[in-house]
């Protein structure tokens, strides 16, 4: 088998609009040193693929910054590698509007490729997962696109798509927008689909003038096409809202979760070169996740802590995600907040939200 | 025009580092790791980017193995280069007379013809065992300035250590008139940190003439600087005044850890007008534990901490297991100090288990030494490893060492 890897950088960019204003979906910090993107391109490398392709739409800066030449996922290579495939425009001076057309967009991309299948993926999980097994499902099956599902708790959102199957695992039938509250058998976003395929229902459901992927392509063709879905039982975490990014960020305080996801050490990111970590004489830690470059001089308990972050002596930061490059002035209390990178807090602030709604400091503001 | 560059270093890191004892039984002592996510060679190679040197070559012999994979293509040094890089080399058969490199000049000399590859103006010899942040560009320009054909870098040592280094005695305007190796009196307290720059054909010339002398012992120190300086060469000394340390050995290398520790530390590797440059661990951020304890303390990317950490130095992946206390010691990646376990006052080197309950090392303020568990050791549950014990082999539970 051998397949090519497609990422969906913006799709999902809505879903968590605090975060993704000023930056793709993809490069939505995570986890104490990490991008959305990075868990979809390190388990692509990790599942044998060499040649990635990266679909963007808007507000790709810091994406591309910060995958550079790819080598920091092994993708700097002279055949394949990672190619960005920013969008065209149209004749009418927009951008792509659907998935379609942004997958009308990189078909000179995906004919001039010779793998026999092509993943794609969006960048609203978080999950470690090997496509090989998919493609062995995908070929076992005979089907013409395979779905990755996962079942898990839905908390009231319509972002997600649920999937109804026989009980051969075919798909039967497909519900889209419709508000969903509970435990459901949903569609995470990643597909495996034969290449040539791919290519012939992209330039059909053109000539048909259809909008949808999944509305046209898929749903409306579930009794001629062979679709199955492939349900993942491992670690899958949906960001779907800020309430939604908070609470799996903080599921990686829990050890069988970072286990799952980071225990085989091969969740590649952009390597930036920071001191380790430091922590003074006062430092008082408590279930917490630091990532390189810290100096703590404080409290830190149940939090996250990215690059770069400094907090001073005599702060106490509770329940908190702090991102690169924040400095925590000192005797500041923090309690469920969420700061984005660059974020000043002044001496002696005391800031509390909570934990169904984190209290947000948007990037670089000064408190 | 023929493409040149204007200087070019060489790295002498074929070092045995006998004075690390078990540390370096399996690597070059430039492979040695070094403040939590650092190797020693990180800083001369980061030195010489910072520097606007980009062609440095590395000179290897004692086992080169892991060194070379470090180094690889040099790309975390932004040293992977069309023209120029970082080069390892090995010392190679010729058509006569094939050796291994005999001494620094002579593992130089046998590598004369990659120097001349790049025509350079002048060479930068450095060695693999400081850690040190220094700008080399400032000592190429005081080289030029002077006219010199040598420049040696030179720090000011305390009296009563003055005696272990090479001593250079200067005049006025830096010049030196008098080189001494090791004087049992020295007569200046300025010591040569084993930096030189060279105007090349002057190397070259006193290179081909020491490789005919069946006398020399082939060394910079005690052959060629003595030589040049008798046949009146420009020979001047570059004060440095930054910090310095030559980590060859197990007390100055724990010290050398030490000083990046405190608010503001003796040495600060997170400058970042003067990045340290090295290969990263790929690991997930830290985490530290409820109940566990860190301070003043330096903590690599990986590590997962339930115990007590007091004062140390941690490289990624170390696990510190609840009720297992860590002080004043030095531990490289993917160590496990399991449950109940007591470290102090040592250097535990890379995927050691300190077993539960076991106790290395004693307190710092009555410990007769440092205490070196080597390599991929395993000591045994409730086993007591004494104070100032090298160990580079397992020790049984229940067992002293």
């Amino acid at each position: 088998m051998s397949a090519v890897g497609v990422v969906f950088s913006n799709i999902h960019d809505e879903n968590v609009p605090e975060l993704s204003r000023q930056r793709t979906m993809g490069s939505l910090p995570y986890g104490g040193r990490y991008r959305l993107i990075d868990f979809a391109l390190s388990n692509l490398v990790n599942s044998g693929v060499t040649t990635v392709g990266i679909i963007t739409k808007n507000n790709y800066q810091s994406l591309m910054d910060h995958l550079g030449s790819g080598k920091d996922w092994d993708l700097a290579r002279k055949t394949g590698g990672l190619v960005l495939l920013p969008p065209f425009g149209n004749e009418n001076g927009g951008l792509y509007k659907n998935r379609l057309e942004a997958l009308k967009g990189i078909t000179g991309f995906l004919s001039r490729r010779n793998e026999d299948y092509v993943i794609l993926c969006d960048c609203d999980g978080v999950y470690r997962m090997d496509f090989t097994d998919i493609i062995d499902y995908h070929e076992g099956k005979q089907a013409d696109i395979t779905i990755v599902c996962h079942t898990e708790d839905i908390a009231n959102s319509d972002f997600y798509t649920i999937v109804d199957t026989d009980e051969a695992n075919r798909v039967t039938g497909l519900k889209i927008n419709e508000r969903v509250v509970g435990r459901s058998h949903y569609y995470s976003n990643i597909m495996v689909i034969g290449r040539s395929f791919l290519l012939n229902i992209i330039n059909d459901a053109i000539a048909r003038g259809y909008n949808s992927f999944r509305e046209d392509v898929i749903m409306k063709n579930l009794k001629s096409l062979k679709v199955y879905a492939y349900d993942f039982n491992g670690y899958y975490a949906t960001i779907d809202s800020f309430g939604s990014y908070y609470k799996h960020n903080m599921e990686l305080l829990d050890k069988s979760v970072r286990d799952e996801l980071f225990g085989a050490r091969d969740i590649y990111t952009k390597v930036r070169d920071s001191a380790p970590s430091k922590y003074g004489d006062g430092a008082v830690l408590n279930n917490a996740l630091v990532s390189d470059g810290c100096i703590v001089e404080g409290t830190v308990e149940n939090s996250i802590l990215f690059r770069g972050v400094k907090v001073g002596k005599g702060s106490v930061i509770k329940n908190s995600i702090i991102m690169q490059d924040t400095v925590i002035g000192e005797n500041v209390s923090l309690n469920c907040v969420v700061t984005d990178k660059n974020v000043v807090i002044r001496d002696r602030r005391n800031l509390s939200g909570c934990e169904v709604q984190p209290y947000f400091l948007p990037k670089g503001s000064m408190v | 025009m023929q493409r040149k560059k204007e200087c070019v270093a060489m790295l002498l890191a074929g070092g045995q580092g006998s004075r690390l004892y078990a540390l370096t039984n399996n690597i070059a002592k430039p492979a040695v790791p070094f403040g939590a996510k650092y190797r020693i060679i990180d800083f001369p190679l980061s030195n010489c980017i910072n520097s606007g040197i980009d062609t440095v070559g590395v000179l290897t012999q004692y086992q080169p193995l892991l060194l070379n994979e470090y180094i690889g293509n040099g790309q975390p040094w932004d040293l992977d280069r069309a023209f120029g890089g970082v080069h390892v080399l090995s010392p190679y058969q010729k058509k006569s007379k094939s050796a291994w490199y005999e001494g620094t000049a002579n593992a130089i000399y046998q590598n004369i013809n990659f120097i001349k590859m790049y025509n350079p103006e002048y060479v930068l010899i450095l060695s693999g065992d400081h850690i040190y942040k220094m700008d080399y560009s400032k000592m190429l320009r005081a080289h030029i300035d002077a006219e010199a054909d040598c420049t040696i870098a030179a720090i000011e040592v305390p009296l009563k250590e003055a005696s272990r280094f090479g001593i250079l005695n200067t005049n006025a305007d830096g010049s030196i008139y008098e080189f001494e190796e090791k004087p049992k009196q020295p007569k200046s307290t300025l010591a040569s940190m084993g930096v030189y720059i060279f105007t090349a054909e002057k190397m070259y010339k006193y290179l081909e003439e020491d490789d005919d002398d069946p006398e020399s012992s082939k060394d910079f120190g005690k052959n060629i600087l003595p030589k040049m300086l008798a046949a009146g060469e420009r020979m001047f000394a570059y004060q440095f005044d930054g910090y310095w340390k030559d980590v060859g050995t197990i007390s100055s290398l724990w010290e050398a850890n030490m000083d990046l520790l405190g608010e503001t530390p003796v040495f600060d590797v997170a400058d970042p007008a003067w990045k340290i440059h090295s290969r990263n661990p790929l690991a997930p951020p830290e985490y530290i534990g409820a109940g566990a304890s860190v301070q003043n303390s330096m903590v690599a990317l990986g590590c997962e901490i339930y115990g007590e950490v007091k004062n140390s130095v941690l490289s990624s992946n170390v696990v510190i297991e609840k009720g297992a206390a860590v002080k004043d010691s030095v531990i490289m990646s993917g160590t496990t100090v399991k449950a109940g376990a007591a470290v102090n006052y040592s250097i535990i080197d890379e995927d050691v288990v300190v077993g539960e309950d076991a106790l290395v090392g004693a307190d710092k303020d009555m410990a007769k030494g440092i205490t070196v568990l080597g390599r991929n050791v395993t000591i045994g549950k409730g086993a007591k490893v004494s104070d100032g014990a090298i160990v580079d082999k397992n020790i049984q539970p229940g067992e002293e060492a």
